[in-house]
């Protein structure tokens, strides 16, 4: 039965309280381990169609007469335009329509950041369009812009209020702390760079817009067109079967969007408005740079008795506070703790979700400063963590629906043991070290989200559901938990999605959600099937339904016999069995996380500051997996992106202008090839047994959390340096060995 | 020339070979990430040699042989790579494929080194490169006959 309920839902840590009508989950788990299909190695279902060339991303969209957009973005960080004359645009051949700040919402002529968009046009071609926004005759009173953090706070600039959060009494903790380290880090802007572009194509049809785009919300598009251009919701349809890569920055709507819909409106034919690499670079969303002061305590064995944290999260001109107390307050058993987080506005472009967004930029500074703490106890950081363990939700005393945190560090023992072997490898002026760092993110997903099964005649089995696959091969975990619950080969079943128009409503693919979210909608609708199948077959075959079960692509029955699926979908011809389902609630008064541990081994060139990272292991608790082979190449990914904002990515800006400097791939450092070490991905493979009909968590995000800090925590162990900023590109490296040596000649004891 | 066909394009002075392959020729195969020589996504083979389709102009082609990932359909390396995993949001994987064949041409049994110094124009920012490395020695371990 629907019921109606309210509930807190989660998304990358913003917690809001909603009603939602759920259905009851009536299905038990199926029982831990590898199945038939799930939590078996698959290779993806939509792997042919990207290797071959043949699936079609936005960027691929050749819509019969479609115009292409290019925008006036303010070059300035702050600027009024004077002086704003189209004409010259309009005149020039190719174009089809222009359009300023009085025509639509997001052109503005008072820019508050570079790049914020003034005016676009639409051409035959791009490059038309380039030429024509060109010759738009602007003037502009530049501003001074804010863009120091200090005079920000001053001034108190901040995008939303600042968030305290306060447990016990920090100032007896430290009083009664042993060893107390007070420091502080410093994270950078980091860059999405997904490969394909911040794009959409729209075209309306009657009353009816359709937008193509390369999001990570099909949904949240659509409500945010929707009331943009005042239609009703499902006028509005938003289509995106393929996407190039999002990692959090494509979770709404963009101007680029906007400016195609309403070009698209005025001149009836269908626009694609595409951000070019450097408009990507200024203009599409960031990981802020966050200045974090740190000051813990613990006692002589290591228990922590305080963590103080300040953060100030420089958000740029808009954006929202990520979660990034969030480990301060949730990763340690420890009585007193206070944060502050304050996202500072400033003339900067702003920052939008980057992959576990707060908790990346948080471990960070915590699990360093941990680390400094055990080396002044000298004690073994492992140890540390392990003596800290919170046995429940820290915050409000609920109980984890599961927690293997125990088991990740009993697995990662052996690969923090090689420390001493990989020390002993140090030779000349390279030294080697192992460092660790501890993983905690949400990853629950929730309700509402559906799915659609249908069972053809011929046996074949459609998943229908308009979620997405941002390239996490949702795809395929869908198929092969659709495959699981109707005990068929993988390859009989196809999974349709990426069209709002085509299947019910689906999560956002952020927040590590959409596996747990739609996952076990995907079951419920399977055996929603299941039960049809079971009822046709008892009927045709003069039995009872409780004697027959589905097995191995077979009704089975306990009294002996059994019939292929097609015996009874054979006999509907073009009839077909059609499947409903909904995710369930989460458990109530449960804290649902995910959580792991990384161990990075280092070699840091004490001459040049070079570091490389040679390998790194991790272990992660996601609840029960569903494709192992998959899973690996999430974590893959994410430690590798996590290698780049720990080593080599920075977005520069000018300190005079606030222009972004790193537009390019040329000059914005991503990770290559060369720079990837051996990665070993382990995952415990647990079905959180209070979470959904599958116990499963996401795993989109935990693996690029912990990496910076076991990166740096390795340096500290090759090298006695403490590093407190990222990235550590060689003259901050050099800077932090420089600092040890001289702590060293003042006779201060270097970390152990 | 074009994956075996001959193909005359009419195109203004300074068309990139990229958008004469994607506009004019519909072979949306090949990927444009940055369009200024920097990531690889556009990678084409002329006469056997990975170059940049995104800064190669079209008119310098001439009668040379251009292949793109559409050419290449049917080499080992698109199972190997659908096989090891190796593309994700999969927007790098048709140059990552056109690149490796082209060394998979060159040196039929690479070394990890080699594969590294091949592969390192062509950025994936999804991290699939442990997954690719695995595809390309699937497919030279086949050609060494094991
Ligand atoms: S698109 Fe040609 S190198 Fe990036
Ligand atoms: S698979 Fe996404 S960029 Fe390579």
């Amino acid at each position: 039965m629907a019921r109606l309920i309210r509930t807190e839902k989660e998304v990358e840590g913003r917690y809001t309280e909603q009603w939602v009508v759920v259905e009851e989950d009536v299905l038990e788990q199926w029982p831990e381990g590898p199945l038939q299909t799930v939590g078996r190695p698959a290779t993806r279902v939509d792997g042919l169609a990207r290797a071959r060339g043949e699936a079609r991303y936005t960027q691929d969209l050749r819509l019969p007469g479609m115009l292409h957009a290019a925008v006036l973005r303010s070059p300035h960080a702050r600027a009024r335009v004077t002086r704003l004359d189209l004409e010259p645009a309009m005149a020039m051949a190719g174009i089809r329509g222009v359009i300023g700040p009085s025509d639509l919402e997001p052109l503005t002529n008072e820019p508050n950041y570079e790049g914020e968009a003034v005016a676009a046009v639409a051409a035959d071609t791009v490059a038309q369009a380039r030429a024509a926004v060109e010759a738009i005759d602007v003037e502009w009173e530049v501003l001074e812009p804010l863009l120091d953090a200090e005079q920000a706070l001053a001034q108190k600039s901040f995008v939303t209020n600042p968030r305290d959060y306060e447990r016990g009494d920090v100032e007896r903790g430290l009083a009664e702390a042993d060893a107390v380290v007070e420091a502080e880090y410093r994270t950078q802007s980091v860059l999405h760079n997904a490969l394909e572009t911040h794009q959409s194509a729209c075209e309306w049809e009657g009353d009816t817009l359709v937008v193509y785009t390369s999001t990570q919300f099909l949904w949240g598009v659509r409500d945010e067109v929707a009331k943009a251009f005042q239609l009703p919701k499902d006028k509005v349809r938003v289509i995106c079967r393929f996407m190039g890569g999002g990692f959090g920055a494509k979770g709404s709507a963009g101007d680029y969007t906007m400016i195609a819909a309403e070009l698209a409106k005025r001149t009836g034919r269908p626009v694609h408005c595409r951000l070019d690499r450097r408009e990507e670079n200024v203009n599409s969303g960031n990981r802020n740079p966050t200045i974090q002061k740190l000051r813990l305590g613990a006692r002589s064995d290591g228990t922590l008795t305080a963590i103080d944290a300040e953060y100030e999260c420089l958000l740029g001109w808009d954006g929202w506070l990520p979660p990034t107390a969030g480990p301060a307050q949730m990763l340690y058993a420890c009585e007193n703790v206070r944060t502050v987080e304050r996202g500072v506005r400033l003339n900067t472009p702003p920052m939008d979700a980057f992959r576990a967004p707060g908790f990346v930029e948080g471990t960070f500074g915590l699990e360093c400063a941990l680390d400094e703490l055990a080396a002044k106890l000298d004690l073994d950081p492992l140890e540390v963590r392990r003596r800290n363990h919170a046995d429940h939700d820290p915050m409000d005393e609920r109980p984890f629906s599961a927690k293997e945190l125990m088991e990740c560090y009993r697995r990662a023992e052996p690969h923090w043991e090689r420390r001493h072997e990989v020390r002993a490898r140090s030779e000349g002026p390279v030294q080697r070290g192992v460092g660790l760092a501890t993983q905690l993110w949400y990853g629950g997903g929730g309700p509402p989200s559906y799915a659609w099964v249908r069972l053809g005649g011929d046996g074949t089995v459609t998943v229908v559901t308009a979620m997405q696959d941002i390239g996490t091969g949702t795809r395929t975990a869908m198929a092969q938990i659709a495959a699981e619950e109707l005990g068929i080969p993988l390859e009989r079943v196809t999974v349709e999605l990426g069209d709002t128009a085509h299947g019910p409503y689906a999560v956002v693919s952020g927040g590590s959600s959409t596996t747990p979210s739609m996952g076990p909608a995907v079951r419920s609708a399977a055996a929603d099937v299941g039960r049809q199948l079971i009822e046709i077959a008892a009927q045709r075959f003069e039995t009872e339904e409780r004697v027959l079960r589905l097995e191995n692509g077979k009704i089975v029955s306990d009294l002996g016999g059994s019939w292929a699926i097609e015996d009874i979908t054979g006999l509907l011809e073009d009839g077909q069995i059609l499947g409903n389902g909904a995710r369930g609630p989460n458990p109530t008064g449960m804290r649902v996380l995910t959580f792991g541990i990384q161990v990075a081994e280092v070699a840091v060139d004490m001459e040049t500051g070079e570091v490389v990272v040679e390998r790194i292991y991790a272990v992660h608790d996601v609840g029960r997996v569903i494709n192992p082979l998959g899973a690996e190449s999430q974590i893959e990914g994410g430690i590798i992106q996590a290698i780049g904002h720990t080593l080599s990515e920075k977005r520069l800006l000018d300190p005079q202008t606030g222009k972004v400097l790193t537009r390019t791939l040329d000059s914005y450092k991503l990770p290559t090839f060369a720079d990837v070490p051996e990665i070993v991905a382990e995952l415990v493979d647990k079905p959180d047994a209070h979470l959904t009909n599958l116990g499963s968590k996401g795993l989109g995000e935990p693996p690029i959390v912990p990496t910076a800090a076991a990166i740096v925590n390795a340096i500290r162990d090759a090298t006695g340096a403490d590093v407190r900023e990222i990235p550590v590109d060689r003259e901050t490296m050099l800077r932090a060995l420089a600092e040890a040596r001289e702590r060293e000649k003042r006779g201060a004891p270097a970390a152990v | 020339m074009v994956n075996g066909g001959l193909h005359e394009v009419d195109v203004p002075v300074g068309t990139t070979l990229a958008d004469a392959l994607r506009d004019v020729l519909g072979l949306t195969g090949t990927k444009i990430a940055c369009g200024e020589g920097h990531c690889g996504a556009c990678t084409v083979q002329l006469d056997g040699v990975p170059v940049l389709s995104c800064i190669t102009l079209v008119h310098t082609v001439g009668e040379r042989e251009v292949t793109t990932i559409e050419g290449l359909r049917e080499h080992p390396l698109v199972q190997a790579f659908v096989e090891a995993d190796a593309t994700q949001c999969g927007f790098c994987t048709p140059g990552q494929i056109v690149s490796a064949a082209a060394l998979l041409a060159a040196t039929p049994r690479p070394g990890h080194d080699e594969i590294v110094h091949a592969m390192s124009g062509n950025l994936c920012r999804c991290g699939t490169y442990p997954k690719i490395e695995r595809a390309i020695e699937a497919v030279a371990a086949e050609n060494r006959g094991g």
